[in-house]
């Protein structure tokens, strides 16, 4: 008797261990997530596996996730800072299928966020876990190709060499241009790649409630920031760091305080800003047309 | 007086190579040692070694540094000898390439050392380096261009600005003026002639040009198979050079 293809696309499934990974890889992967979290800003290698994904759609992100996912945990999946486009979809449903985790869009609810770039604009609790996808953990990556010599200005705090690319930004530019994967000192120690983040989202690093670790697939690096971890964004005096956003309030909910994203409506070059944070923007415009209801 | 570089036995080989064998010299503050010889001498793995970096395998290179007094450079630690490296130390390699970083601009390139040691005002840093092209004879409109679009004379000049901006004490060279043609390398050797005698620099100098140590150095220091076979001051070795290899070398420049 042939087994029908429903039972035994579930059969393939029970294969699988909790969350994907095998228990030995989650734990060397804790261990990994556990020293970066002892020295913040440290970028801890690991023994990245091959994942079900190209490198590039979160492989360390999926790793990190999947490490530290449990039972119970309530998963959100942001890819900037949308929840519903192919990355979020598909990274989602992933864990939807390897762990059975509840899965939810909403920030408030969920207790491990992985994320694509992007801070959720409602504040992170003590609670809450934000995992980071990262292509290039090495801040210094495009100012010096070796890798042994990154690593040894890391160790001697050599860190004149980012100061030398904000200084090309503003001899080139008139003011720091570096919007996104702004670097940033971490406890005035490690210089550090937030991932390519817009730097509006950097001061939301510093004094976070919440735990948030970053994982590196292809490149096969871990590192973290503990809750309330110190983590300032590199500057000059005369040319102080300035969190950039576009200057329009959304044109959905109205937010003026929300990181924006350009969207073109049609051919006649008709645009309109609208939070890039869904969840953010849609919880607002409930709550708005809740209030319309009530009066 | 305490010597500014005290090079005792300093010894360094690959393997069965001897790269440089047993040398010992002091240099004065304001001091200019050249050092001759020929390819493969040992030279330059004598230079790396003063320099910090290449480990020797045996002798001692005592810096006298400013808070600390003479200080053994080979025992110090990696954070100690890099700090050095950026602010009492100057290294001006052969190829500008080596010692310039070629994907940031000019202002960029003599900005670094001064953003290392912790500089954080863009004004002051940019005022900085437009002095120090000034003072290499780049025109200050040139500061945002990439090294890449300079000619080799002037990536040269570049290097030593981007070296000198902080100020050190000593300044190593590495065949400075190699590669370059005769007239560039005149204005290039007045250039530094000029700022040696003016700030009080000490320096030593590796080249096998006879012509540069004649310029520029006061003592010189002949090698031969990593030794050193003869030293003095630079006239009286050159002009009365007493071992067959110092004579030969003298007797090989062409006369025009």
């Amino acid at each position: 008797m042939t087994p029908d293809p429903a039972s035994q696309h579930d059969q393939s499934l029970h294969n699988y261990n909790f969350a994907y990974l095998d228990e030995q890889t989650k734990r060397m992967i804790r261990r990994a997530i556990l020293k970066g979290l002892a020295i913040p800003g440290y970028q801890v290698p690991f023994a990245s596996r091959e994942m079900p994904m190209p490198y590039g759609w979160g492989t360390g992100g999926v790793q990190v996730s999947a490490a530290i996912l449990t039972p119970e945990d309530t998963f959100k999946v942001i890819d900037q800072g949308a929840d519903d486009t192919t990355n979020a979809v598909s990274i989602r449903s992933f864990f939807e299928r390897t762990a059975g985790v509840v899965t939810t869009t909403k920030t408030a609810e969920s207790s491990v966020i992985q994320t694509r770039h992007r801070i959720p604009e409602e504040p992170l609790t003590d609670d809450q876990i934000l995992v980071y996808q990262v292509p290039i953990p090495e801040p210094l990556r495009f100012l010096e190709p070796r890798e042994s010599e990154t690593r040894k200005m890391h160790e001697l705090e050599d860190y004149g060499l980012m100061h030398v690319k904000l200084y090309e930004d503003i001899a080139r530019h008139g003011h720091i241009a570096t919007s996104y994967a702004y670097p940033v000192k971490v406890e005035a120690r490690y210089v550090m790649d937030p991932s390519p983040i817009p730097k509006f989202d950097n001061p939301k690093l510093s004094d976070c409630p919440a735990i948030q670790l970053f994982g590196a697939g292809r490149e096969q690096r871990i590192y973290a920031l503990p809750p309330f971890t110190q983590v300032i964004s590199l500057d000059f005096e005369d040319h102080p760091f300035q969190p950039s956003k576009a200057d329009h309030p959304c044109g959905l909910c109205g937010a003026q305080n929300a990181y924006l994203d350009e969207v073109i409506v049609d051919d006649a070059g008709g645009r309109m800003f609208v939070c890039s944070d869904t969840d953010y923007c849609e919880t607002r415009l409930a709550e708005c047309n809740q209030v319309k209801e009530d009066t | 007086m305490t010597p500014l570089l005290s090079v005792q036995c300093v010894s360094k080989s690959y393997g069965s190579h001897i790269g440089c064998a047993d040398v010992s010299f002091d240099l004065y503050p304001g001091e200019v040692m050249g050092i001759v010889g020929e390819s493969g001498s040992g030279k330059s793995t004598l230079l790396n070694c003063m320099a910090g970096h290449l480990p020797p395998d045996a002798g001692a290179v005592y810096f006298d540094t400013r808070a600390n007094g003479p200080r053994d450079t080979v025992c110090m630690s990696e954070p100690e000898r890099r700090m050095l490296s950026r602010t009492d130390w100057a290294f001006v390699h052969q190829h500008a390439r080596d010692g310039l970083r070629m994907g940031v601009s000019a202002g960029g390139n003599v900005g670094e050392r001064l953003m290392a040691v912790g500089a954080q005002n863009y004004g002051d840093v940019r005022a900085k380096a437009t002095d120090w092209l000034t003072r290499v004879e780049i025109a200050v409109d040139r500061i945002d261009d990439r090294p890449t679009t300079f000619s080799g004379g002037m990536q040269q000049r570049l290097q030593i600005a981007r070296n000198l901006v902080t100020g050190p004490r000593l300044i190593f060279m590495d065949e400075p003026t190699g590669g370059l043609d005769v007239s560039v390398q005149a204005r290039l050797l007045d250039l530094m002639r000029g700022l040696v005698r003016d700030m009080g620099l000490s320096a030593v100098i590796v080249t096998h040009d006879l012509a540069v140590v004649r310029l520029l150095a006061d003592r010189l220091m002949v090698m031969k198979s990593g030794r050193v076979v003869e030293a003095g001051l630079t006239d009286q070795v050159l002009d009365d050079p007493q071992h067959a290899y110092s004579q030969l070398l003298v007797s090989s420049v062409l006369q025009v």
